[in-house]
């Protein structure tokens, strides 16, 4: 097969669903210098701002309480919001189409952007459209799709991938972008200014530029929506730059792909959420530019609009009444920079559109724990319940990753039933469980660990190394020996004459 | 004198000390001094021995049916006491908030009523003397410079909130400075530090980094495992720095150290 010429940027090859396992991934991030520091900037700056954007709120427990019911509330009762959310659009002049999954969304897609005979699509991010990969589905069918949002353009032409939901380039630093701009968008439209330098305002002039004859081009835009309101039958767009106020004003055709989570039941739920988001994700009182569109309306922007309202294993989490919390998601980002495992490895290493806390929860949920890094990724997390405590919608992430830990371990142990070898962390996990099933037990094993430690103790303050798997812990780290005397036995000695009871 | 000061609060309280498993085999020094101060305050001090551990390393590891053993010890143990406290805001909020679930999961009822009942008597030592006592000065006497490292799970799972600040700054002698961020994670995580070694030592570096930035000479945390974590780090920097738990500082008195 010959490669045909492409249309945009490619991206790194492979799929995300084929990353390596977490801690290996992230291992091959932690090694890479200057995205450490990208990050640890980026991160520790936004969590400032957000506690004070956060702090000003006098009601923001009680929003957060009233954000997690509304979102309960449409889980509970999805099938007949989307109903409804379906009825409305229709009434409005929407056009509505259901997909399974991926696959199917992508082929609605492509069919409605034929229809339209043009060759390229204007995008507004959108998280659900990176999740099916519709870019590429876009390419593959001989159309060009631009995204327009300022991160997610240096990482289109960067051949890249976003590594977080909101700040797609976080990893990068401005003098990358600029080395970027330099270099690539001469070859897919209106090149960078030639003496480009890196000064924040100068490259945003140069996006601009380069986006200009794409938005006054295009005949049809794709979006994503935060929020689909079921009574009104409105979808909303939250964005900070106005490139998604061009797209969805701009071409005659728009088409929406929509997470099936995203349904709200009714207009006013907005007041909740229009706090909640902006402060909660880019630490704002107020974003700049919320679009709201309700269908079509005659000579007044996109005639021809379509929303796509994907599932693809959203009913999966659904169906576990425990773990669907993580549905509730608004997709605010507070999780991940808040999130000090994020802060070192960056969003590549969770092999997902979807990175961070909520990550971890929701991919091994919507995608199954079949594959090594969706068996990961429950275990990419300290559990120090900072997400938690950050999240707008009350999901309590780090309980949830706990939850998934078991799905995982009960998955490997369904599939382990009648081999004969068992994995060497099960078989620990059981002993241990036994030894601390019965004080008796523990003593005995005590009784080993005091002996090691009577032993060490002649030589060195500390043990030295120990063998696998607890030489990943002492090839870093010291760590002192047993005493010689637990607890009990000082006890036994000391109190010997206290009664129990 | 303040309110704060009276002599024996516990005076007529039974108190059972769950002395957690790393403390009892790895730090007796800990469940020690815990002793120590309860019985200042006048409590009767007693030691359940059936007891052993809270099980959350198996909980966490999401092995939740070999945690089960550990709540029905922990329910053997513990279930005749009014108050049951532990120096450890990770264990005890493990024994709070995972309890009930893994009791839920045995489908045993009985259990379930019990660890409910169990969990919601077990109070972290700081929760105990601020809360039950109502005291924050206990009499205790610490001549040096310490910063102290709120620990995730007793910020955020247990919630003892600004108690061991409270406890801290009624010890005198005690010079309490201020630990740059100090609410991130150290790294340990259990299992997390064996499972994802790399993130969890660059995690573990970056809170020596800021405590030894303090100029203190200790390092006080709620948790012996989180001390352990950053102590092995401190340790391998040759720092001066040393771990201690908050329970041993307030163990400690004028003139009499054991
Ligand atoms: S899980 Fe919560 S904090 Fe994280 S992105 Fe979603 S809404 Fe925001």
């Amino acid at each position: 097969m010959t490669a045909k010429p492409r249309l945009t940027p490619a991206p790194p090859p492979g799929e995300l669903i084929d990353s390596p396992r977490f801690p290996v991934a992230a291992r091959r991030e932690l090694g890479n210098t200057a995205q450490r520091r990208n990050l640890r900037l980026a991160t520790h700056t936004i969590r400032d701002k957000r506690a004070n954007a956060v702090g000003e709120m006098e009601n923001w427990e009680q929003l957060r309480e009233a954000g997690g019911a509304i979102k309960n509330r449409v889980l509970r009762h999805l099938p007949e919001y989307l109903e409804q959310l379906e009825e409305s659009l229709t009434r409005n002049g929407a056009t509505v189409h259901w997909a399974r999954d991926a696959a199917e969304a992508n082929r609605i897609v492509i069919a409605l952007v034929q229809e339209t005979g043009s060759q390229e699509v204007v995008k507004v991010k959108s998280m659900a459209t990176q999740e099916i990969d519709l870019n590429e589905a876009l390419e593959e069918s001989g159309i060009a799709a631009w995204e327009t949002d300022l991160a997610e353009l240096i990482v289109q032409l960067g051949h890249d991938r976003p590594s977080h939901i909101l700040v797609p380039a976080i990893h990068r630093n401005r003098s990358e972008v600029r080395e970027i701009f330099l270099e690539e968008m001469g070859r897919y439209g209106t090149p960078a200014p030639p003496g480009l330098d890196d000064n924040p305002t100068n490259l945003a002039n140069a996006a601009r530029g380069h986006l200009r004859e794409k938005f006054l081009r295009a005949k049809v835009a794709i979006s994503g929506a935060n929020f689909a309101v079921a009574d009104t039958g409105s979808l909303v767009v939250v964005e900070s730059e106005g490139n998604g106020r061009m797209c969805l004003t701009l071409p005659e055709t728009l088409i929406s792909v929509v997470g099936i989570e995203k349904v709200l039941p009714s207009f006013d739920d907005l007041e909740v959420f229009m706090q909640l988001l902006p402060r909660s994700s880019t630490a704002e009182r107020m974003n700049p530019y919320t679009s709201v569109w309700s269908g079509a309306s005659e000579g007044d922007g996109p005639q021809n609009v379509h929303v796509v309202l994907v599932d693809n294993g959203r009913t999966n989490a659904l169906a576990d009444p425990h773990g669907r919390q993580a549905l509730r998601c608004i997709r605010c980002s507070a999780c991940m920079n808040i999130c000090p495992v994020f802060e070192k490895v960056g969003g590549h290493a969770y092999g997902s559109v979807y990175p961070g806390p909520i990550g971890a929860i929701l991919n091994p949920q919507i995608r199954g724990t079949d594959s090594a890094v969706d068996r990961s990724l429950p275990f990419a997390s300290s559990l120090c319940g900072a997400c938690t405590e950050v999240c707008p919608v009350q999901i309590p992430i780090a309980e949830l990753l706990v939850h998934m830990r078991g799905k995982v371990v009960d998955a490997k142990k369904a599939e382990s039933k009648g081999v004969h070898m068992p994995h060497a962390e099960p078989a620990m996990m059981k002993a241990g469980g036994w030894v601390m099933g019965d004080h008796r037990r523990l003593e005995a094993a005590q009784l080993a660990a005091k002996a090691g430690g009577g032993v060490l103790g002649r030589f060195t303050d500390h043990i030295g190394p120990l063998p696998w798997p607890l030489s990943k812990w002492t090839n870093t780290r010291d760590v002192p020996n047993p005493p010689t005397k637990t607890f009990r036995d000082w006890w036994n000695v000391n109190r010997a004459d206290q009664v129990e009871k | 004198m303040t309110e704060t000061s009276r002599e024996r609060p516990g005076e007529g309280l039974t108190v059972a000390l769950f002395a957690t498993c790393i403390s009892d085999t790895m730090f007796p020094k800990t469940p020690q001094a815990t002793v120590e101060v309860l019985e200042r305050m006048g409590c009767r001090v007693v030691f359940p021995r059936e007891q052993t551990c809270c099980g959350q390393i198996f909980t966490n590891t999401g092995y939740f049916d070999d945690a089960i053993p550990s709540v029905r010890t922990y329910v053997k143990a513990f279930g005749d006491y009014d108050y049951i406290v532990g120096p450890s805001g990770s264990c005890v909020g493990s024994v709070r908030e995972q309890h009930p679930m893994l009791a839920e999961r045995s489908k045993d009822a009985g259990l379930q009523r019990a660890a409910t009942a169990v969990a919601s008597r077990t109070l972290d030592v700081s929760e105990f003397i601020v809360d039950v006592l109502g005291v924050t000065d206990v009499g205790a006497y610490f001549p040096h410079r310490v910063t102290y490292h709120p620990t995730c799970h007793s910020m955020r799972v247990t919630k003892v909130g600004d108690r061991p600040y409270q406890l801290l700054k009624a010890v005198r002698g005690l010079e309490l400075l201020e630990l740059p961020e100090a609410t991130q994670c150290c790294g340990f995580g259990g299992t997390f530090s064996l499972k994802n070694p790399d993130v969890s030592v660059s995690m573990a570096a970056d809170k020596a980094r800021n405590a030894a930035s303090t100029g203190a000479e200790y390092l006080v945390a709620g948790d012996n495992a989180c001390l352990m974590n950053i102590g092995g780090m401190l340790s391998r920097q040759k720092s001066a720095m040393t771990p201690i738990h908050l329970v041993e500082i307030l163990a400690h008195t004028e003139g009499k150290r054991r």
